[in-house]
Protein backbone atom coordinates (compact mmCIF):
# COMPACT_ATOMS: atom_id res chain seq x y z
CA UNK A 1 0.00 0.00 0.00
CA UNK A 2 1.16 3.28 -0.81
CA UNK A 3 -0.29 6.80 0.02
CA UNK A 4 -0.11 9.25 -2.80
CA UNK A 5 -3.90 9.58 -3.56
CA UNK A 6 -5.42 7.58 -0.83
CA UNK A 7 -8.69 9.49 -0.16
CA UNK A 8 -8.39 10.54 3.55
CA UNK A 9 -11.62 10.56 5.80
CA UNK A 10 -13.12 13.92 6.53
CA UNK A 11 -12.12 14.90 9.99
CA UNK A 12 -15.51 15.58 11.34
CA UNK A 13 -17.24 15.45 15.13
CA UNK A 14 -18.77 12.20 14.36
CA UNK A 15 -15.66 10.08 12.65
CA UNK A 16 -12.56 12.20 13.58
CA UNK A 17 -12.06 10.55 17.05
CA UNK A 18 -12.16 7.07 15.59
CA UNK A 19 -9.23 7.81 13.13
CA UNK A 20 -7.16 9.66 16.20
CA UNK A 21 -7.77 6.36 18.27
CA UNK A 22 -6.67 4.01 15.12
CA UNK A 23 -3.41 6.53 14.66
CA UNK A 24 -2.49 5.13 18.18
CA UNK A 25 -2.95 1.62 17.22
CA UNK A 26 -6.55 1.22 19.02
CA UNK A 27 -9.43 -0.40 17.00
CA UNK A 28 -11.91 1.14 18.67
CA UNK A 29 -15.92 0.70 19.07
CA UNK A 30 -18.59 3.35 20.08
CA UNK A 31 -20.67 2.76 22.78
CA UNK A 32 -23.51 4.10 24.09
CA UNK A 33 -22.50 5.89 27.81
CA UNK A 34 -26.20 5.29 28.29
CA UNK A 35 -27.54 1.79 27.57
CA UNK A 36 -23.65 0.29 26.58
CA UNK A 37 -25.03 -0.62 23.23
CA UNK A 38 -22.09 -0.48 20.76
CA UNK A 39 -21.96 0.75 17.23
CA UNK A 40 -20.30 0.46 14.36
CA UNK A 41 -19.71 2.65 12.08
CA UNK A 42 -19.60 5.55 14.27
CA UNK A 43 -22.98 7.55 14.46
CA UNK A 44 -24.12 10.78 17.19
CA UNK A 45 -27.10 9.21 18.80
CA UNK A 46 -27.62 5.81 19.84
CA UNK A 47 -30.57 4.37 17.81
CA UNK A 48 -31.95 2.26 21.17
CA UNK A 49 -31.96 5.31 23.23
CA UNK A 50 -31.46 8.50 21.87
CA UNK A 51 -29.00 9.24 24.07
CA UNK A 52 -25.80 11.53 22.36
CA UNK A 53 -23.62 10.56 25.01
CA UNK A 54 -20.83 7.98 23.86
CA UNK A 55 -17.37 6.76 25.00
CA UNK A 56 -16.06 3.72 23.35
CA UNK A 57 -14.09 0.33 24.09
CA UNK A 58 -11.01 -0.80 22.28
CA UNK A 59 -11.77 -3.94 20.59
CA UNK A 60 -9.87 -6.90 20.99
CA UNK A 61 -9.35 -6.87 17.24
CA UNK A 62 -10.46 -10.48 17.07
CA UNK A 63 -12.87 -11.42 14.15
CA UNK A 64 -13.86 -13.85 11.67
CA UNK A 65 -14.42 -13.15 7.88
CA UNK A 66 -17.91 -12.14 7.24
CA UNK A 67 -17.79 -11.81 3.76
CA UNK A 68 -14.68 -10.33 1.22
CA UNK A 69 -14.04 -9.02 -2.36
CA UNK A 70 -11.00 -8.68 -4.36
CA UNK A 71 -10.74 -5.06 -6.25
CA UNK A 72 -8.95 -5.77 -9.42
CA UNK A 73 -10.50 -2.97 -11.94
CA UNK A 74 -11.04 0.09 -12.52
CA UNK A 75 -7.53 0.92 -10.17
CA UNK A 76 -6.77 4.24 -9.18
CA UNK A 77 -3.21 5.98 -8.05
CA UNK A 78 -2.34 5.79 -4.44
CA UNK A 79 -3.56 1.99 -3.78
CA UNK A 80 -1.71 -1.57 -5.30
CA UNK A 81 -3.90 -4.11 -6.71
CA UNK A 82 -5.07 -6.14 -6.19
CA UNK A 83 -6.75 -5.50 -3.19
CA UNK A 84 -8.75 -7.54 -0.72
CA UNK A 85 -11.76 -6.02 1.58
CA UNK A 86 -13.03 -7.95 4.39
CA UNK A 87 -15.98 -7.53 6.14
CA UNK A 88 -15.26 -8.60 9.80
CA UNK A 89 -16.99 -9.83 12.47
CA UNK A 90 -15.70 -8.86 15.99
CA UNK A 91 -15.76 -11.02 18.55
CA UNK A 92 -17.58 -7.89 20.27
CA UNK A 93 -20.38 -8.42 17.72
CA UNK A 94 -20.03 -5.84 15.71
CA UNK A 95 -18.57 -5.95 12.00
CA UNK A 96 -16.05 -3.82 10.53
CA UNK A 97 -14.90 -3.20 6.87
CA UNK A 98 -10.81 -3.13 5.73
CA UNK A 99 -8.46 -4.19 4.02
CA UNK A 100 -6.91 -8.11 4.08
CA UNK A 101 -3.42 -8.34 4.11
CA UNK A 102 -0.95 -11.24 3.99
CA UNK A 103 -2.78 -13.56 2.69
CA UNK A 104 -2.98 -14.22 -1.78
CA UNK A 105 -6.79 -13.67 -2.97
CA UNK A 106 -7.16 -17.72 -3.64
CA UNK A 107 -6.48 -18.98 0.19
CA UNK A 108 -9.48 -16.29 1.17
CA UNK A 109 -12.15 -18.43 3.00
CA UNK A 110 -15.60 -17.64 4.65
CA UNK A 111 -15.07 -17.44 8.76
CA UNK A 112 -11.63 -17.55 8.85
CA UNK A 113 -9.62 -16.01 12.11
CA UNK A 114 -8.34 -12.67 11.61
CA UNK A 115 -7.20 -10.26 13.79
CA UNK A 116 -6.24 -6.59 13.21
CA UNK A 117 -3.16 -4.69 12.95
CA UNK A 118 -1.95 -1.19 11.87
CA UNK A 119 -0.36 -0.28 8.86
CA UNK A 120 1.06 3.32 8.68
CA UNK A 121 1.63 5.19 5.07
CA UNK A 122 4.93 7.16 4.49
CA UNK A 123 2.91 10.47 5.20
CA UNK A 124 2.36 8.66 8.92
CA UNK A 125 -1.63 8.06 7.81
CA UNK A 126 -2.53 4.94 10.02
CA UNK A 127 -5.09 2.53 8.93
CA UNK A 128 -6.44 -0.55 10.52
CA UNK A 129 -5.83 -3.70 8.51
CA UNK A 130 -6.98 -7.10 9.22
CA UNK A 131 -4.60 -10.10 8.56
CA UNK A 132 -4.91 -13.77 8.94
CA UNK A 133 -4.81 -15.35 12.61
CA UNK A 134 -4.55 -18.62 14.81
CA UNK A 135 -7.74 -20.11 15.93
CA UNK A 136 -9.53 -17.88 18.09
CA UNK B 1 -53.60 0.26 3.06
CA UNK B 2 -54.78 3.07 3.57
CA UNK B 3 -54.07 6.48 1.42
CA UNK B 4 -53.63 3.69 -1.20
CA UNK B 5 -52.36 5.26 -4.66
CA UNK B 6 -53.79 2.10 -5.93
CA UNK B 7 -54.88 2.85 -9.79
CA UNK B 8 -55.09 6.85 -9.28
CA UNK B 9 -52.58 7.40 -11.99
CA UNK B 10 -51.17 6.21 -15.02
CA UNK B 11 -47.95 6.51 -17.46
CA UNK B 12 -49.23 8.24 -20.29
CA UNK B 13 -46.13 9.34 -22.20
CA UNK B 14 -42.75 7.26 -22.66
CA UNK B 15 -39.55 9.49 -24.78
CA UNK B 16 -35.96 8.71 -25.08
CA UNK B 17 -33.32 9.73 -26.84
CA UNK B 18 -30.88 7.83 -28.58
CA UNK B 19 -28.59 5.87 -26.20
CA UNK B 20 -25.03 6.43 -26.82
CA UNK B 21 -21.64 6.09 -25.70
CA UNK B 22 -20.74 9.82 -26.91
CA UNK B 23 -23.46 12.23 -27.39
CA UNK B 24 -21.80 14.78 -28.53
CA UNK B 25 -24.72 18.00 -26.51
CA UNK B 26 -25.14 18.62 -23.22
CA UNK B 27 -27.46 16.60 -20.10
CA UNK B 28 -29.81 19.84 -20.60
CA UNK B 29 -29.88 19.07 -23.83
CA UNK B 30 -31.06 15.17 -23.63
CA UNK B 31 -33.00 16.19 -20.87
CA UNK B 32 -35.10 18.78 -23.04
CA UNK B 33 -35.12 16.21 -25.72
CA UNK B 34 -36.25 12.96 -23.74
CA UNK B 35 -39.03 15.48 -22.27
CA UNK B 36 -40.34 16.72 -25.66
CA UNK B 37 -40.28 13.05 -26.84
CA UNK B 38 -42.17 11.93 -23.88
CA UNK B 39 -44.91 14.39 -24.18
CA UNK B 40 -45.22 14.21 -28.20
CA UNK B 41 -45.88 10.67 -27.38
CA UNK B 42 -48.66 11.53 -25.48
CA UNK B 43 -50.10 13.81 -26.92
CA UNK B 44 -49.73 16.21 -24.68
CA UNK B 45 -49.03 20.04 -25.01
CA UNK B 46 -45.96 21.30 -22.81
CA UNK B 47 -48.36 24.27 -21.54
CA UNK B 48 -50.34 21.39 -19.05
CA UNK B 49 -47.52 19.91 -17.79
CA UNK B 50 -47.34 20.70 -13.86
CA UNK B 51 -45.07 19.27 -11.88
CA UNK B 52 -41.32 18.00 -12.79
CA UNK B 53 -39.61 15.54 -10.73
CA UNK B 54 -35.89 14.12 -11.38
CA UNK B 55 -32.69 12.55 -9.62
CA UNK B 56 -30.69 15.19 -7.40
CA UNK B 57 -27.98 13.67 -9.37
CA UNK B 58 -29.42 15.24 -12.32
CA UNK B 59 -27.59 18.22 -13.69
CA UNK B 60 -30.32 19.62 -15.63
CA UNK B 61 -32.74 21.73 -13.16
CA UNK B 62 -36.77 21.73 -13.57
CA UNK B 63 -36.70 25.37 -14.82
CA UNK B 64 -33.98 24.76 -17.17
CA UNK B 65 -35.88 22.02 -18.71
CA UNK B 66 -39.17 23.68 -18.29
CA UNK B 67 -37.66 26.23 -20.57
CA UNK B 68 -36.15 24.50 -23.23
CA UNK B 69 -39.58 22.16 -23.74
CA UNK B 70 -41.97 25.47 -23.40
CA UNK B 71 -43.12 24.54 -19.78
CA UNK B 72 -45.04 27.58 -18.23
CA UNK B 73 -46.27 27.41 -14.58
CA UNK B 74 -45.25 24.48 -12.17
CA UNK B 75 -47.19 23.20 -8.65
CA UNK B 76 -44.89 20.82 -7.56
CA UNK B 77 -40.94 20.00 -8.98
CA UNK B 78 -38.87 18.05 -6.75
CA UNK B 79 -35.47 15.56 -6.87
CA UNK B 80 -35.21 12.38 -5.44
CA UNK B 81 -32.17 11.53 -3.57
CA UNK B 82 -29.98 8.09 -3.81
CA UNK B 83 -29.09 7.64 -7.13
CA UNK B 84 -31.10 4.69 -9.02
CA UNK B 85 -32.62 4.35 -5.71
CA UNK B 86 -34.82 6.64 -7.12
CA UNK B 87 -36.04 5.37 -9.77
CA UNK B 88 -39.70 4.42 -9.17
CA UNK B 89 -39.63 7.16 -6.99
CA UNK B 90 -40.06 9.40 -8.72
CA UNK B 91 -43.36 7.84 -9.79
CA UNK B 92 -44.39 7.67 -6.45
CA UNK B 93 -43.81 11.50 -6.33
CA UNK B 94 -45.92 11.96 -9.16
CA UNK B 95 -48.59 9.53 -7.97
CA UNK B 96 -49.04 11.39 -4.93
CA UNK B 97 -49.00 14.84 -6.53
CA UNK B 98 -51.99 13.50 -8.99
CA UNK B 99 -53.77 11.99 -6.30
CA UNK B 100 -53.70 14.39 -3.52
CA UNK B 101 -55.34 17.38 -6.70
CA UNK B 102 -52.09 19.14 -6.46
CA UNK B 103 -50.89 18.23 -10.16
CA UNK B 104 -52.50 17.22 -12.87
CA UNK B 105 -50.03 15.83 -15.42
CA UNK B 106 -46.26 15.12 -13.90
CA UNK B 107 -43.27 14.77 -16.19
CA UNK B 108 -40.13 12.99 -15.07
CA UNK B 109 -37.33 12.20 -16.18
CA UNK B 110 -33.17 11.17 -15.70
CA UNK B 111 -30.80 12.10 -18.72
CA UNK B 112 -26.95 12.14 -18.14
CA UNK B 113 -23.72 11.68 -20.56
CA UNK B 114 -23.04 8.59 -18.19
CA UNK B 115 -19.94 7.47 -20.72
CA UNK B 116 -18.75 10.58 -21.74
CA UNK B 117 -19.08 12.84 -19.08
CA UNK B 118 -18.99 11.35 -15.51
CA UNK B 119 -18.74 7.67 -15.41
CA UNK B 120 -20.43 6.10 -12.27
CA UNK B 121 -18.32 2.71 -12.44
CA UNK B 122 -15.03 4.94 -12.57
CA UNK B 123 -14.84 5.81 -8.74
CA UNK B 124 -16.13 8.40 -6.56
CA UNK B 125 -12.62 10.34 -5.82
CA UNK B 126 -13.22 13.60 -4.55
CA UNK B 127 -15.82 14.50 -6.67
CA UNK B 128 -18.69 12.52 -4.66
CA UNK B 129 -21.91 14.22 -5.02
CA UNK B 130 -23.82 12.84 -1.97
CA UNK B 131 -23.18 15.06 1.30
CA UNK B 132 -22.49 12.21 2.97
CA UNK B 133 -18.90 12.20 2.91
CA UNK B 134 -18.41 10.51 6.14
CA UNK B 135 -20.22 7.19 5.46
CA UNK B 136 -18.12 7.09 2.11
CA UNK B 137 -15.15 7.28 3.82
CA UNK B 138 -15.21 4.21 5.92
CA UNK B 139 -14.78 2.69 2.40
CA UNK B 140 -12.51 5.25 0.06
CA UNK B 141 -10.08 4.71 3.11
CA UNK B 142 -9.33 1.68 1.87
CA UNK B 143 -10.24 1.79 -1.99
CA UNK B 144 -13.56 1.15 -2.10
CA UNK B 145 -14.70 3.63 -4.86
CA UNK B 146 -17.06 2.21 -6.99
CA UNK B 147 -20.39 0.78 -7.05
CA UNK B 148 -18.97 -2.19 -7.43
CA UNK B 149 -16.62 -2.58 -4.42
CA UNK B 150 -20.09 -1.72 -2.42
CA UNK B 151 -22.16 -4.50 -4.00
CA UNK B 152 -19.96 -7.02 -4.31
CA UNK B 153 -19.27 -7.70 -0.72
CA UNK B 154 -23.50 -8.40 0.11
CA UNK B 155 -23.33 -10.18 -3.54
CA UNK B 156 -20.11 -12.69 -2.37
CA UNK B 157 -22.07 -13.16 0.95
CA UNK B 158 -25.19 -14.45 -0.84
CA UNK B 159 -23.52 -16.51 -3.03
CA UNK B 160 -21.66 -17.93 -0.52
CA UNK B 161 -24.52 -18.67 1.85
CA UNK B 162 -26.72 -20.18 -1.28
CA UNK B 163 -24.21 -21.61 -3.04
CA UNK B 164 -24.73 -19.91 -6.29
CA UNK B 165 -22.29 -20.52 -8.81
CA UNK B 166 -20.83 -17.86 -11.27
CA UNK B 167 -22.75 -19.40 -14.14
CA UNK B 168 -26.00 -18.40 -12.49
CA UNK B 169 -24.60 -14.80 -12.56
CA UNK B 170 -23.23 -15.73 -16.67
CA UNK B 171 -27.11 -16.85 -17.00
CA UNK B 172 -28.45 -13.34 -16.17
CA UNK B 173 -26.26 -11.27 -18.45
CA UNK B 174 -26.44 -13.69 -21.24
CA UNK B 175 -29.64 -13.66 -21.17
CA UNK B 176 -30.07 -10.12 -21.22
CA UNK B 177 -27.82 -9.77 -23.93
CA UNK B 178 -30.35 -11.96 -25.79
CA UNK B 179 -33.17 -9.40 -25.59
CA UNK B 180 -31.12 -6.69 -26.36
CA UNK B 181 -29.46 -8.11 -29.52
CA UNK B 182 -33.14 -7.59 -31.13
CA UNK B 183 -33.30 -4.12 -29.93
CA UNK B 184 -32.16 -1.25 -32.04
CA UNK B 185 -31.89 1.44 -29.21
CA UNK B 186 -29.81 -1.22 -27.32
CA UNK B 187 -26.23 -1.06 -26.71
CA UNK B 188 -26.36 -4.87 -27.75
CA UNK B 189 -28.54 -4.60 -30.59
CA UNK B 190 -27.03 -7.32 -33.10
CA UNK B 191 -23.99 -8.04 -30.42
CA UNK B 192 -24.55 -11.15 -28.94
CA UNK B 193 -22.75 -12.37 -25.74
CA UNK B 194 -21.66 -15.99 -25.59
CA UNK B 195 -21.24 -17.72 -21.99
CA UNK B 196 -17.34 -17.76 -22.83
CA UNK B 197 -17.40 -13.80 -23.74
CA UNK B 198 -18.96 -13.71 -20.27
CA UNK B 199 -15.86 -15.53 -18.42
CA UNK B 200 -13.43 -13.96 -20.47
CA UNK B 201 -14.90 -10.13 -19.18
CA UNK B 202 -12.22 -8.82 -17.05
CA UNK B 203 -12.26 -9.13 -13.47
CA UNK B 204 -13.84 -6.04 -11.43
CA UNK B 205 -14.41 -6.88 -8.03
CA UNK B 206 -14.67 -10.44 -7.08
CA UNK B 207 -17.36 -12.10 -7.68
CA UNK B 208 -18.23 -9.56 -10.52
CA UNK B 209 -16.68 -9.49 -14.00
CA UNK B 210 -17.29 -6.38 -16.59
CA UNK B 211 -20.25 -7.97 -18.04
CA UNK B 212 -21.66 -8.16 -14.35
CA UNK B 213 -21.92 -4.67 -14.55
CA UNK B 214 -24.15 -2.33 -16.40
CA UNK B 215 -23.90 -0.20 -19.53
CA UNK B 216 -22.04 3.48 -18.70
CA UNK B 217 -24.32 5.44 -21.32
CA UNK B 218 -25.15 8.82 -22.37
CA UNK B 219 -28.70 9.46 -23.00
CA UNK B 220 -32.35 10.74 -21.57
CA UNK B 221 -35.55 8.71 -20.98
CA UNK B 222 -38.81 10.81 -19.65
CA UNK B 223 -42.38 9.91 -18.50
CA UNK B 224 -45.43 11.49 -18.12
CA UNK B 225 -47.75 10.39 -15.49
CA UNK B 226 -51.76 11.47 -15.26
CA UNK B 227 -54.74 10.66 -13.72
CA UNK B 228 -55.66 7.38 -14.79
CA UNK B 229 -58.92 8.80 -15.99
CA UNK B 230 -57.23 11.63 -18.00
CA UNK B 231 -55.09 9.00 -19.02
CA UNK B 232 -57.51 7.47 -21.62
CA UNK B 233 -57.99 10.75 -23.37
CA UNK B 234 -54.71 10.84 -24.33
CA UNK B 235 -52.81 8.78 -27.42
CA UNK B 236 -51.72 5.47 -25.79
CA UNK B 237 -52.51 2.67 -23.65
CA UNK B 238 -52.50 3.68 -20.18
CA UNK B 239 -49.93 2.09 -18.15
CA UNK B 240 -52.32 2.09 -14.70
CA UNK B 241 -50.03 2.50 -11.56
CA UNK B 242 -51.43 -0.46 -9.48
CA UNK B 243 -48.80 0.45 -6.61
CA UNK B 244 -46.15 2.44 -5.87
CA UNK B 245 -43.47 2.87 -2.94
CA UNK B 246 -40.25 3.97 -2.01
CA UNK B 247 -38.47 1.70 0.60
CA UNK B 248 -35.97 2.21 3.19
CA UNK B 249 -35.51 -0.13 6.33
CA UNK B 250 -33.63 0.10 9.80
CA UNK B 251 -29.78 -0.28 9.30
CA UNK B 252 -29.87 1.12 5.57
CA UNK B 253 -26.74 2.75 3.92
CA UNK B 254 -26.11 2.91 0.49
CA UNK B 255 -24.79 -0.21 -1.20
CA UNK B 256 -22.99 -0.61 2.18
CA UNK B 257 -25.23 -2.33 4.62
CA UNK B 258 -23.31 -4.71 6.22
CA UNK B 259 -24.13 -4.04 9.89
CA UNK B 260 -27.20 -5.77 9.89
CA UNK B 261 -28.14 -8.78 10.69
CA UNK B 262 -29.33 -10.51 7.17
CA UNK B 263 -26.56 -9.56 5.14
CA UNK B 264 -27.17 -12.23 2.57
CA UNK B 265 -30.43 -10.70 1.26
CA UNK B 266 -32.27 -7.20 0.58
CA UNK B 267 -34.39 -6.55 3.59
CA UNK B 268 -35.43 -3.26 2.09
CA UNK B 269 -36.21 -4.74 -1.77
CA UNK B 270 -38.77 -7.19 0.31
CA UNK B 271 -39.90 -4.17 2.28
CA UNK B 272 -40.99 -2.61 -1.01
CA UNK B 273 -42.22 -6.13 -2.32
CA UNK B 274 -44.51 -6.39 1.16
CA UNK B 275 -45.66 -3.03 0.40
CA UNK B 276 -46.67 -2.79 -3.70
CA UNK B 277 -48.50 -6.56 -2.88
CA UNK B 278 -50.56 -5.40 -0.33
CA UNK B 279 -51.33 -2.06 -2.02
CA UNK B 280 -51.98 -4.14 -5.72
CA UNK B 281 -53.91 -6.47 -4.13
CA UNK B 282 -51.61 -9.09 -6.03
CA UNK B 283 -49.09 -11.77 -5.37
CA UNK B 284 -46.12 -13.01 -7.30
CA UNK B 285 -47.94 -15.31 -9.59
CA UNK B 286 -50.12 -12.36 -11.04
CA UNK B 287 -46.82 -10.91 -12.16
CA UNK B 288 -46.17 -11.10 -16.13
CA UNK B 289 -42.84 -9.74 -16.67
CA UNK B 290 -40.37 -7.66 -14.76
CA UNK B 291 -37.94 -4.96 -14.97
CA UNK B 292 -36.21 -5.30 -11.97
CA UNK B 293 -33.42 -3.00 -11.33
CA UNK B 294 -30.80 -4.58 -13.24
CA UNK B 295 -26.83 -2.50 -12.02
CA UNK B 296 -25.19 -5.62 -11.64
CA UNK B 297 -26.46 -9.21 -12.56
CA UNK B 298 -26.04 -10.15 -8.97
CA UNK B 299 -28.90 -7.82 -7.81
CA UNK B 300 -31.55 -9.88 -10.41
CA UNK B 301 -30.71 -13.22 -8.66
CA UNK B 302 -31.48 -11.57 -5.21
CA UNK B 303 -34.41 -9.85 -6.44
CA UNK B 304 -36.40 -12.64 -7.23
CA UNK B 305 -36.31 -13.88 -3.94
CA UNK B 306 -37.29 -10.64 -2.18
CA UNK B 307 -40.42 -10.24 -4.92
CA UNK B 308 -41.38 -13.76 -3.74
CA UNK B 309 -41.26 -15.33 -7.30
CA UNK B 310 -39.47 -18.18 -5.57
CA UNK B 311 -37.57 -18.85 -2.00
CA UNK B 312 -34.63 -18.08 -0.48
CA UNK B 313 -31.57 -19.45 -1.72
CA UNK B 314 -33.66 -20.59 -5.20
CA UNK B 315 -33.29 -18.19 -7.76
CA UNK B 316 -29.97 -19.68 -9.06
CA UNK B 317 -32.63 -22.66 -10.13
CA UNK B 318 -35.94 -20.25 -11.19
CA UNK B 319 -32.77 -18.74 -13.88
CA UNK B 320 -31.38 -22.08 -14.71
CA UNK B 321 -34.80 -23.44 -15.43
CA UNK B 322 -35.03 -20.14 -18.08
CA UNK B 323 -37.97 -18.51 -16.24
CA UNK B 324 -36.18 -14.74 -16.55
CA UNK B 325 -35.70 -15.55 -20.63
CA UNK B 326 -37.52 -15.76 -23.97
CA UNK B 327 -40.87 -17.57 -23.33
CA UNK B 328 -40.00 -17.69 -19.92
CA UNK B 329 -42.58 -17.81 -16.93
CA UNK B 330 -41.07 -14.27 -15.82
CA UNK B 331 -39.68 -12.54 -18.94
CA UNK B 332 -37.06 -9.67 -17.14
CA UNK B 333 -35.69 -7.02 -18.94
CA UNK B 334 -36.81 -8.08 -22.24
CA UNK B 335 -35.23 -4.41 -24.31
CA UNK B 336 -32.05 -5.62 -22.20
CA UNK B 337 -31.78 -3.36 -19.14
CA UNK B 338 -29.12 -1.82 -17.64
CA UNK B 339 -27.09 -4.38 -18.39
CA UNK B 340 -27.49 -3.96 -22.29
CA UNK B 341 -29.81 -1.83 -23.28
CA UNK B 342 -28.82 1.36 -21.29
CA UNK B 343 -28.10 2.73 -18.16
CA UNK B 344 -30.28 5.63 -17.94
CA UNK B 345 -30.62 5.10 -13.75
CA UNK B 346 -33.81 2.48 -14.33
CA UNK B 347 -35.88 5.27 -15.77
CA UNK B 348 -35.43 3.14 -19.39
CA UNK B 349 -36.80 -0.04 -16.84
CA UNK B 350 -39.65 2.21 -15.96
CA UNK B 351 -40.40 2.95 -19.83
CA UNK B 352 -40.20 -0.47 -21.01
CA UNK B 353 -42.41 -1.69 -18.08
CA UNK B 354 -45.12 1.44 -19.77
CA UNK B 355 -44.79 -0.63 -22.60
CA UNK B 356 -44.79 -3.96 -21.91
CA UNK B 357 -48.52 -3.01 -20.97
CA UNK B 358 -49.46 -1.39 -23.95
CA UNK B 359 -48.49 -4.26 -25.72
CA UNK B 360 -46.00 -2.80 -28.09
CA UNK B 361 -42.86 -3.87 -26.05
CA UNK B 362 -39.75 -4.67 -28.44
CA UNK B 363 -39.84 -8.38 -27.40
CA UNK B 364 -43.21 -8.20 -26.12
CA UNK B 365 -44.11 -11.44 -24.55
CA UNK B 366 -46.20 -14.27 -26.62
CA UNK B 367 -49.04 -13.57 -23.62
CA UNK B 368 -50.80 -11.73 -22.08
CA UNK B 369 -49.17 -8.86 -19.80
CA UNK B 370 -51.81 -7.68 -17.09
CA UNK B 371 -48.90 -6.81 -14.96
CA UNK B 372 -45.51 -5.77 -14.52
CA UNK B 373 -43.30 -5.54 -11.89
CA UNK B 374 -40.24 -2.67 -11.81
CA UNK B 375 -38.00 -1.91 -8.69
CA UNK B 376 -35.63 0.97 -8.05
CA UNK B 377 -31.69 0.64 -7.45
CA UNK B 378 -30.46 -2.41 -5.22
CA UNK B 379 -28.70 -2.18 -1.97
CA UNK B 380 -29.56 1.86 -1.93
CA UNK B 381 -32.66 3.18 -0.55
CA UNK B 382 -35.04 1.99 -3.05
CA UNK B 383 -38.55 0.93 -4.14
CA UNK B 384 -40.85 -1.36 -6.68
CA UNK B 385 -43.88 -0.31 -8.89
CA UNK B 386 -46.67 -2.35 -10.53
CA UNK B 387 -48.09 -1.22 -13.39
CA UNK B 388 -51.15 -2.95 -15.23
CA UNK B 389 -53.49 -2.80 -17.83
CA UNK B 390 -57.23 -1.32 -18.01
Amino acid sequence: MQTAGRIKPPMTADNGWWWEQAAQQVLAIQRCTSCETLRHPPRPMCNRCRSLQWDFIAASGRGTLASYTVLEHPQFPGYQYPIAIALVELEEGERITAQLVGIEPDDITFGMPLQVSFQADPDGFVLPVFEPAEEN
Amino acid sequence: MENSLKNQAAIAGVGQTRYSKESGVSELSLASEAVANCLEDAGLAPGEVDGMVSYTLDSSDEIEVAQCVGIGDLNMFAKINYGGGAAVGLIQQAAMAIASGVCNNVVVWRAMNGRSGRRMGQGTGQQIVSSDLIHWSWYQVYGMLTPASWVAMIAHKYMHTYNVPNDTLASVATTQRQFAVSNPAAFGYQKPMSTEDYYHSKMVSYPLRVFDCCQETDGGCALLITSTERAKSLKQTPAVIRAVTQASVQGQEQMTSFYRDDIASLPEMEYAAKRVYAMSGLGPDDIDAACLYDAFTTEIVMQLESFGFCGRGEAKDFIADGHIGPGGRLPNNTHGGLLSEAYIHGVNNIAQAARLIRGNAVNQPDKTVDHVLVSSGVGVPTGALILGRD
